[in-house]
């Protein structure tokens, strides 16, 4: 077996098992930990397919910002596990109605009958000098610039609306410091040197 | 004997002879990394006693020179305590979190032309996800001890990095537009031609937002918060003894180092003599790494520390929208073609 075949198995075994453990692990901290050793092999997985920006993104952008506020918020507030659980046997069978539901679908869909590995050639390798990084920027900046530029336009409006929504005016009585001004002090503003001779003490 | 050791080398499978260059390559490159964390902490006393008034370790050895040994070796020999209730697996994985991104994103780092572990196009983006990784150590530290403290430290750190992450970023796309290109050798190369063709002219404001985001990334003073020994004791560490306090210590270190070498390696022109006919090579880049890494002992020495809400002003209200600025003033300048960059 070569040595992709190898390490393809190997990351997605430990994806699937890390996967599965997101939802069964009973602490929420541990939880949020599989979901980043899941992000961590998607991207091996992505490496493997000569794309490796985007496997590089996934773990700058998921696995070193988006779960790091995850953890940051799960860690802070306290999950109480047994009220969560208490519906479970009653929820069962709609729950596992829905999920059937679900993987027919999909084994309907995306099953072997359309895209099977028999259907498809394997895709040729890149030629050594091939830059995932150039292929992407081209593509992104020239055949699909509108959609781009889109995108980043809607990201910016949902900066601008998640910062007005958690704005809160503060009372009026709310100090705040001027930084500016806490470095233009100087000694002559605070301090005041008085000079005075030594008193004898009188006796009563 | 040199013909039958070559016979047995060929007579390996080629998997594992590649596998093996390799990883005496990761060991050329880990050994000598390893070594100058333990004299950066040696020189960081001294420095700082000479700055300070006094003389520092000097002792053990020769001036001293085998403190970071004796240190070593007491560390080793320490009890690694496990505080109560506190999560034995993560408790002793998060040392490891800390020091392997600390120690992988050396793989990038040109020491000199072709000098280079892994040559990857996407170096830039690899260096910053694993800074970017580096965090998980310190929250899994914090939330594994089962301590208000650690956990307190925990938090700033993971709120500070996170922000200074932007800035950071943000920085290196500036980089990235005047260098033309993600990998590292190319970025030295780009610089190429003496001391006044280097990118820390033309980006300057980028440089010092680069280095200070750096100083903040790696928790040193004066941005030390997460440790704050005046207000949480030592922050994320506090539970951690012996050896697994080292690790901390030691992953600290060497992100130190690993800042420094990037600011050698992106804005001062990495193994490019500063003389425009002078010999390139790897005493330049060590030069330069070195330079930089003084300067985190002297802001040690010099500053004292920032209050958590002033670290989480500077870095989004001036580091921020300096760096937007820049990139934006780039731009500019590389569409009307002033400048060493090109389009």
């Amino acid at each position: 077996m070569p040595v992709e075949q190898i390490t393809f198995w190997i990351f997605s075994a430990i994806m699937i098992a890390s996967a599965l453990r997101v939802i069964t692990a009973r602490n929420p901290v541990h939880s949020v930990l599989f979901l980043v050793l899941t992000f961590f092999t998607a991207a091996a997985l992505w490496l493997l397919l000569e794309a490796e920006f985007l496997g590089i993104v996934l773990v700058l952008v998921y696995v070193g910002a988006v779960m790091v506020l995850f953890l940051f918020v799960v860690m802070m507030i306290d999950v109480n596990i047994a009220p969560l659980r208490e519906g479970f046997v009653r929820f069962l069978p709609l729950g596992a109605l829905v999920g059937i539901v679900m993987v027919a679908e999909l084994v309907l869909i995306v099953g072997p009958r359309y895209f099977g590995s028999d259907r498809y050639e394997a895709p040729p390798s890149a030629p050594a000098d091939y830059s995932n990084t150039e292929a992407l920027g081209r593509l992104l900046y020239s055949e699909y610039l509108y959609q781009f530029e889109i995108a980043a336009f809607i990201l910016l409006v949902s900066i601008i609306a998640a910062i007005t929504l958690t704005m809160r005016k503060r009372p009026e009585t709310t100090k705040y410091q001027t930084p500016g001004n806490q470095v233009r002090a100087d000694r002559a503003d605070r301090l005041r040197v008085v000079r005075m001779d030594s008193e004898r003490r009188e006796r009563p | 004997m040199m013909e039958s050791i070559a016979a047995m080398w060929s007579a390996l499978p080629e998997l594992l002879r590649v596998s093996l260059v390799i990883q005496g390559k990761i060991l050329l490159i880990i050994v000598p990394v390893m070594l100058s964390v333990a004299y950066l902490t040696y020189a960081e006393r001294r420095v700082i006693g000479y700055m300070q008034r006094r003389r520092g370790p000097n002792r053990v050895g020769y001036y001293g020179l085998l403190q970071p040994i004796a240190d070593g070796l007491k560390l080793l020999s320490k009890e690694v305590i496990l505080p109560t209730n506190a999560n034995r697996f993560l408790f002793l994985l998060a040392p490891i979190l800390s020091i392997g991104p600390a120690l992988a994103a050396w793989a990038v780092i040109p020491f000199s032309e072709g000098w280079i572990l892994a040559d990857i196009d996407a170096a830039l983006l690899y260096v910053l996800a694993l800074t970017a990784i580096g965090v998980y150590g310190v929250i899994i530290a914090g939330w594994a001890s089962n301590s208000k403290y650690a956990f307190l430290g925990a938090m700033r750190s993971a709120a500070q990095m996170v922000s200074y992450e932007i800035a950071m970023g943000f920085a290196l796309v500036g980089v990235l537009m005047a260098g033309g290109s993600l990998n590292l050798g190319a970025i030295t190369q780009a610089q190429e031609g003496g001391l006044f063709s280097w990118f820390w002219l033309p980006l300057l404001p980028l440089f010092v937002v680069y280095f200070i985001a750096g100083v903040a990334e790696t928790n040193r003073l004066p941005f030390d918060v997460a440790e704050g020994e005046s207000e949480i004791v030592a922050g994320f560490h506090v539970e951690y003894s012996g050896m697994a306090f080292a690790i901390f210590f030691l992953a600290e270190y060497a992100n130190m180092i690993l800042i420094a070498a990037l600011a050698g390696v992106l804005f001062l022109g990495g193994w490019q003599s500063p003389f425009p006919d002078g010999t390139d090579g790897l005493h330049w880049f060590l030069v330069k790494t070195a330079v930089m890494a003084f300067f985190y002992l002297w802001f040690r020495a010099t500053f004292p520390r920032y209050r958590y809400d002033q670290v989480m002003r500077l870095g989004w209200k001036v580091f921020i929208p300096v760096t937007i600025i820049w990139i934006f003033v780039e731009g500019v300048m590389a569409w009307f073609q002033v400048g060493p960059w090109s389009v």
